[in-house]
């Protein structure tokens, strides 16, 4: 099994190399994430040096203020000591506490630039991605992916870097003063790493699992959730709310337990750190009271040596506690990591041949095209279609016209053959040359949260409101539009901005409208108009078509009659070639269709 | 009312919902939801405190040691002694251990009750709540804020506790020790009070804004990804970033505010203290000097105001988790308390078994946002279906049909008059019998990701949670029937048939296919109503003949209300009713209304008629 992009993104029994790949793929993506901020870190590190040199000279001070200033108050009535003390004192608090200021700010400034970068990342990324990766991937595992996997990085930036690094300062140096002060006093010390080193690892080895694992479950819970409030409609028609609830609380279960043994492992590892320093300070303060009592050692040292044996562990549950929600973010980042490492199968040409005047011919070269490697949908398509032609596709779910329709669109490139425009592979075409040249409307014509004018604007970036208008009244949207509370400015998600299936069809066509491509595909872009408004849309749709290249899927053969030519696909042939006329003329399956569908008017 | 404010909210930002409730209000909303949990906590705070006060035990201890036994040379005494040091050690971590152990539960407890009950009061809330609220907002609810509450009583919770207990103990020590001096070390820290209250306005509202723009956030993730392909094939991708990126920013800003005001708390924080001991110092000097404290008590003086500094810092960073706590209450409470609109009348009964008249009495129907000067959408619709009739419900684009379909199974509730079936309000059954006596069909086909079969048999738990075989072979029939009527069985050419698990909104299949299996679910309920929205639209003429074929032999025993737009459609009815301005205009059969009905003509006549 692979362990490459997302795939085996819901397993969490990896063997030790796949383990090891996905924390390396975590690593290095946390690596090229802190090395812009690289300068702003090391910054950051000696403000925490500089706070933690203060923050250990204050009770100092205190201390040499009772036993000096004090005894030359007492003996010699003299206060400059004492009062130098003070000042002193005074000094270090302002320096240690604007330094625990600047490092809050500084800390979040890295925190939040590091996010920032990750996020545009993960969208971009997710936006580049072709279609057969969102075609199959979850879209509730993607969302998952944008927020709460990136959340435990920030829990991670957010504290870690502080208490990792003055973790390991205080430890350097009191391990230092330790050695310096009694060697023989450290070998106990020494002794300690070995447990902890091996607990550590115990630790690192099973919280890598479990992190996993909540990582995981969390997801699932963000795939059901969202999919539920989504078609909230359907859920309550068909009463599945209480199997819902079961199946939801199944998932919180399972990361309620998933994070219940995270926090466990680390309600283990933390005290279990804990007891190796218990040990160590029982032998080191055993092995020197009898060193004391046979004279072979100071009372004074003995007792330096078990402070510092004691202040040698206190930071390791800052150390453990960063190395904990380390792990959890590297477990977040691998996930991450994973989606960033896939690829996009539609790739944009690195040397793009320029499209200036783009007329808008296509062809089809012998394009043979399945979604995967077990099922043809065009098992070999040739086909051209001039510039300036208005084509509608006729034939059954499954023959394949909405196939075509993507791979013009190039939502997906030919497994063998090719496309092209104006002679131009598809592939040799930069991506901002394509989506200007050609456009396609889907039947489910989603609506971004905003405005109406947002929503048609969307066609056209920076479309004045004069603009917006004029595509609205040319596909017939315009006079609903008006009947909004708000008009153009009706936020679609509220007040009333409720618009009915055809109401948003209009307006996806508008869109279409104001963006004004060269050839333009409509994909079962009228299923859901009533009569009047398809009549419009058609009116409208006479005009825009008369100039530029179309390609209309629609089972209403009403729309055909405005196309040059019909082609009749069936299993991913065209089966029937010709104008209108002709084909009804003529004895094949058009000509039935047309009849059945006269018919059917009566 | 929480959904009004949520829009009157400019874009951009979330809705502030609830008037901003104290830090400690806010969290005291937590404890009834942790009521059994309680005794848990207590003894976990009471068990962190043995910790600490074994904490402070060792030190004497090693005074002993050091003054006893080291000092006189009886080693007999050093092994008792170190193991005493050794024991109290083991104690203190069996302590922490023990806390840490009692706290957990609590804490995942919490957190799992929470996000269950969000989950179970999102899925009672109307649709009309749905339709108001951006799903990034929801989500963020569901996930990170209950997160941030479990964070806040397993950690914070406690730690607030012990450091407040050891506070009060630690100043009651340093005004036995000389009240001099300890008033002028609370006095010293009173400047803090005044800080902290400033900064917990402050960083209030702006952990919430950091909360609401996250949502905000995530629901220009979903979008991006549920519209993919409307950015793909304008190529808006850069548009997009652009627009994430802004709110990115802003939400980067808001928390860049928080660590600011973070820097200026703990700046005080540290500082006070200090200067508290820096006015102490010299005073305690002079105290001294005159004779007022003896050396000993001074030095015990300042060694128990250094304890202090510990549990003194750590309210800092206490404070903002619990300000974040809080908000992130109340963001969950401004969930939890908006009252579910469409309920049961109290003692509601089932809808009995009758022969399905549904009929429309006076209906009038708004949104409830909708402007005051605007007519009713429905404005007293009347309009009487009779068992086994198929009625036809034409009517413009925008006209309000899919609003009258929504009333039938109470998605939405009428606002005047009412419907009956069999005579009985549907206010008056129950909600689950109702929605299985009346099956819908709705115009976006939503499909769940599980497999095809499940889908198709959604609304049929009586059958597919069955273990008795009888029951298990009908639902085998049932789907067979349901796929067959809707033209369905491309399904059983997928990979694994009927078991075949639809890509998340039924994606990987096309319009027509989606909007069939959402026409077999509908069927698979074998309702007494049926009421479809427009469900034949995606299918291609074939197709549609078959299905209309099919549906014939259904329809010819369930009432059926169905939303038309063609006049293929139509003819599968008995009667139409022209939806015309909120009110039925005429109601008859397809030609009746051709002849007399000049808007029915309108609406219906195809291009071809209109030229004749």
């Amino acid at each position: 099994m692979s362990v490459t992009g997302v795939r085996g993104e819901e397993r969490s029994d990896f063997t030790v190399n796949e383990g090891k790949a996905l924390r390396q793929r975590s690593l290095s993506l946390l690596g090229s994430l802190l090395h812009p901020v690289r300068v702003r870190v090391y910054f950051t590190l000696i403000i925490v040096v500089i706070s933690t040199a203060a923050q250990v000279a204050g009770p100092a001070l205190l201390a040499l203020g009772i036993d000096q200033g004090l005894t030359q108050v007492l003996d010699n009535n003299n206060w400059l000591p004492a009062e130098l003390i003070v000042v002193a004192y005074i000094l270090t608090a302002l320096v240690s506490s604007s330094m625990m200021a600047i490092y809050m700010r500084s800390s979040a400034l890295i925190s939040q630039t590091v996010l920032l970068d990750l996020r545009e990342r993960v969208f971009t990324h997710t936006q580049n991605l072709s279609m057969s990766f969102h075609e199959n991937y979850t879209s509730g595992r993607i969302i998952a992916r944008q927020t709460s996997d990136i959340e435990t990085l920030r829990e991670l930036l957010d504290g870690g870097l502080s208490s990792l690094f003055r973790g390991i300062l205080l430890i350097t140096f009191t391990a230092v003063a330790l050695v310096a002060l009694d060697p023989s006093s450290a070998l106990p010390l020494l002794v300690a790493l070995i447990p902890c080193y091996f607990l550590t690892r115990w630790f690192s080895d099973t919280s890598k699992k479990q992190f996993r694992e909540a990582r995981t479950f969390s997801a699932r819970l963000i795939v059901q959730f969202v999919e539920t409030m989504t078609g909230i409609r359907a859920v309550k028609a068909f009463r599945r709310e209480a199997r819902n609830e079961a199946s939801y609380a199944i998932g919180v279960d399972d990361y309620k337990e998933a994070n219940r043994k995270v926090i466990r492992l680390f309600g283990t590892y933390d005290p279990g750190l804990k007891v190796i320093g218990v040990f160590t300070l029982a032998s080191v303060l055993l092995l020197g009271s009898f060193r004391v009592a046979n004279g072979a050692m100071e009372v004074g040292v003995l007792l330096a040596a078990v402070l510092y044996t004691r202040r040698f562990f206190e930071p390791m549950e800052e150390l453990a506690m960063f190395y904990n929600s380390f792990q959890n973010a590297s477990s977040a980042l691998e996930k991450v990591s994973g989606m960033l490492e896939e690829k996009p199968t539609v790739l944009e040409p690195e040397f793009p041949t320029a499209l200036v005047h783009p007329r808008g011919s296509l062809d089809f070269n012998n394009v043979t095209f399945g979604y995967n490697s077990s099922s043809v949908v065009l098992p070999n398509l040739d086909l051209h279609i001039p510039a300036g032609q208005t084509i509608a596709m006729v034939g059954t779910t499954g023959a394949g016209k909405s196939t075509l329709a993507k791979l013009v669109a190039r939502f997906y490139d030919p497994v063998e053959g090719s496309v092209e425009l104006d002679g131009i592979e598809l592939t040799q075409i930069a991506n901002a040359d394509l989506r200007r040249t050609i456009v396609m409307v889907t039947q489910e014509s989603y609506l971004f949260s905003g405005s109406v004018a947002d929503n048609i604007g969307l066609g056209k970036p920076g479309a004045t409101p004069a603009e917006i208008e004029s595509a609205a009244r040319a596909v017939g949207a315009h006079d609903f539009i008006m009947r909004l509370p708000e008009g153009y400015e009706t936020d679609v998600n509220k007040r009333g901005g409720r618009l009915s299936a055809g109401q948003r069809q209009l307006l996806s066509f508008a869109r279409a409208f104001i963006a004004d491509p060269t050839v333009l595909i409509l994909d079962e872009a009228t299923a859901s108009l009533d009569i009047p408004s398809e009549r419009l849309v058609q009116h409208g749709l006479q005009t825009l078509l008369a100039d530029r290249t179309a390609i209309i899927i629609a089972h209403r053969l009403s729309t055909v009659a405005i196309a040059d030519r019909v082609l009749v696909m069936e299993h991913g042939d065209i089966i029937e070639d010709g104008s209108p006329e002709e084909l009804i003329a003529g004895t094949g399956k058009f000509a039935s269709l047309h009849s059945a569908w006269r018919d059917s008017l009566a | 009312m929480t959904v009004q404010s949520a829009q009157e909210a400019p874009r951009g930002t979330a809705p502030l919902a609830t008037a901003p409730l104290g830090t400690v209000r806010s969290l005291r909303r937590v404890f009834p939801l942790i009521q059994g949990a309680m005794p848990r906590l207590i003894i976990g705070m009471i068990i962190a405190l043995a910790a600490a006060a074994t904490a402070l035990t060792i030190p004497l201890a090693l005074r002993w040691l050091v003054e006893n036994p080291l000092a006189t040379g009886d080693v007999a005494q050093i092994l008792p002694a170190v193991g005493l040091i050794f024991i109290l050690g083991l104690a203190e971590v069996t302590f922490i251990y023990l806390r840490r152990w009692l706290v957990l539960g609590p804490g995942v407890f919490l957190e799992g009750k929470m996000r269950n009950s969000i989950f179970i009061h999102l899925q009672k809330l109307p649709v009309s709540f749905h339709d108001s609220w951006q799903s990034g907002q929801l989500l963020s609810r569901a996930m990170g804020d209950i997160s941030t509450v479990r964070r806040w009583i397993s950690f914070a919770f406690v730690q607030l506790f012990t450091s407040t207990i050891m506070l009060i103990a630690g100043f009651s020590v340093l005004f036995a020790y000389n009240g001099l001096l300890g008033l002028i070390f609370l006095v010293a820290s009173l400047p803090l009070i005044v800080i902290s209250l400033r900064f917990q306005r402050r960083f209030t509202k702006l952990a919430r804004s950091t909360q609401d723009q996250q949502g905000d956030l995530a629901t220009t993730v979903e979008e991006s990804v549920h519209g993919i392909r409307v950015l793909k094939s304008f190529g808006r991708a850069g548009e997009a970033l652009e627009e994430f990126l802004d709110q990115a920013a802003i939400l980067r800003g808001t928390e860049l505010a928080k660590g600011r005001a973070n820097g200026q708390m703990w700046f005080w924080m540290l500082l006070i203290p200090d200067v508290g001991f820096a006015i102490a110092l010299p005073l305690g000097i002079y105290q001294a000097s005159l004779g007022n404290i003896n050396v000993g008590t001074l030095i015990a003086f300042f060694a128990t105001a250094a304890l202090l500094k510990g549990p003194m810092q750590s309210i800092a960073p206490m404070m903002s988790m619990s300000i974040e706590a809080g908000s992130a209450l109340n963001r969950y409470y401004d969930v939890m308390n908006t009252p579910i609109e469409i309920l049961e009348v109290r003692g509601a009964q089932e809808v009995p078994a009758g022969p399905g008249a549904l009929v429309f009495e006076d209906v009038h129907f708004r949104y409830e946002d909708s402007p005051a000067d605007h007519a009713d959408l429905l404005d007293g619709v009347n309009l009487s279906i009779a068992p086994g009739e198929t009625m036809a419900l034409v009517g413009l684009t925008g006209s309000g049909k899919t609003s009258l379909t929504a009333l039938t199974t109470r998605l939405f509730d009428v606002t005047g008059g009412r419907i009956l079936i069999d005579g009985i309000d549907i206010r008056e059954v129950t909600i689950d019998s109702l929605r299985s006596r009346v099956a819908m069909a709705f115009e976006d086909a939503t499909l769940f990701s599980i497999s095809v079969r499940d889908n198709v048999l959604l609304g049929r738990e009586d059958l597919t949670d069955s273990t008795d075989p009888a029951l298990q072979e009908r639902a085998g029939a049932v789907l067979d029937q349901s796929l067959d009527v809707a033209q369905a069985d491309f399904v059983r050419s997928l990979p694994l048939g009927v078991d075949s698990v639809i890509g998340e909104e039924g994606l990987n299949l096309s319009g027509g296919q989606r909007q069939r299996l959402a026409l077999a679910r509908a069927i698979a309920m074998e309702p007494s109503i049926l009421v479809l929205d427009d469900p034949l639209s995606a299918l291609d003429v074939t197709t549609e003949a078959a299905v209309e074929k099919a549906l014939r032999q259904v329809l010819a025993t369930t009432t059926a209300l169905i939303v038309a737009h063609r006049p293929s459609t139509v003819m599968l009815a008995d009667r139409v009713a022209l939806l015309h301005e909120g009110r039925i205009l005429d109601v008859g059969t397809h030609s009746e209304l051709l002849a007399r009905c000049p808007e029915y003509r309108n609406v219906i006549a195809s291009l071809e008629e209109e030229k004749r």
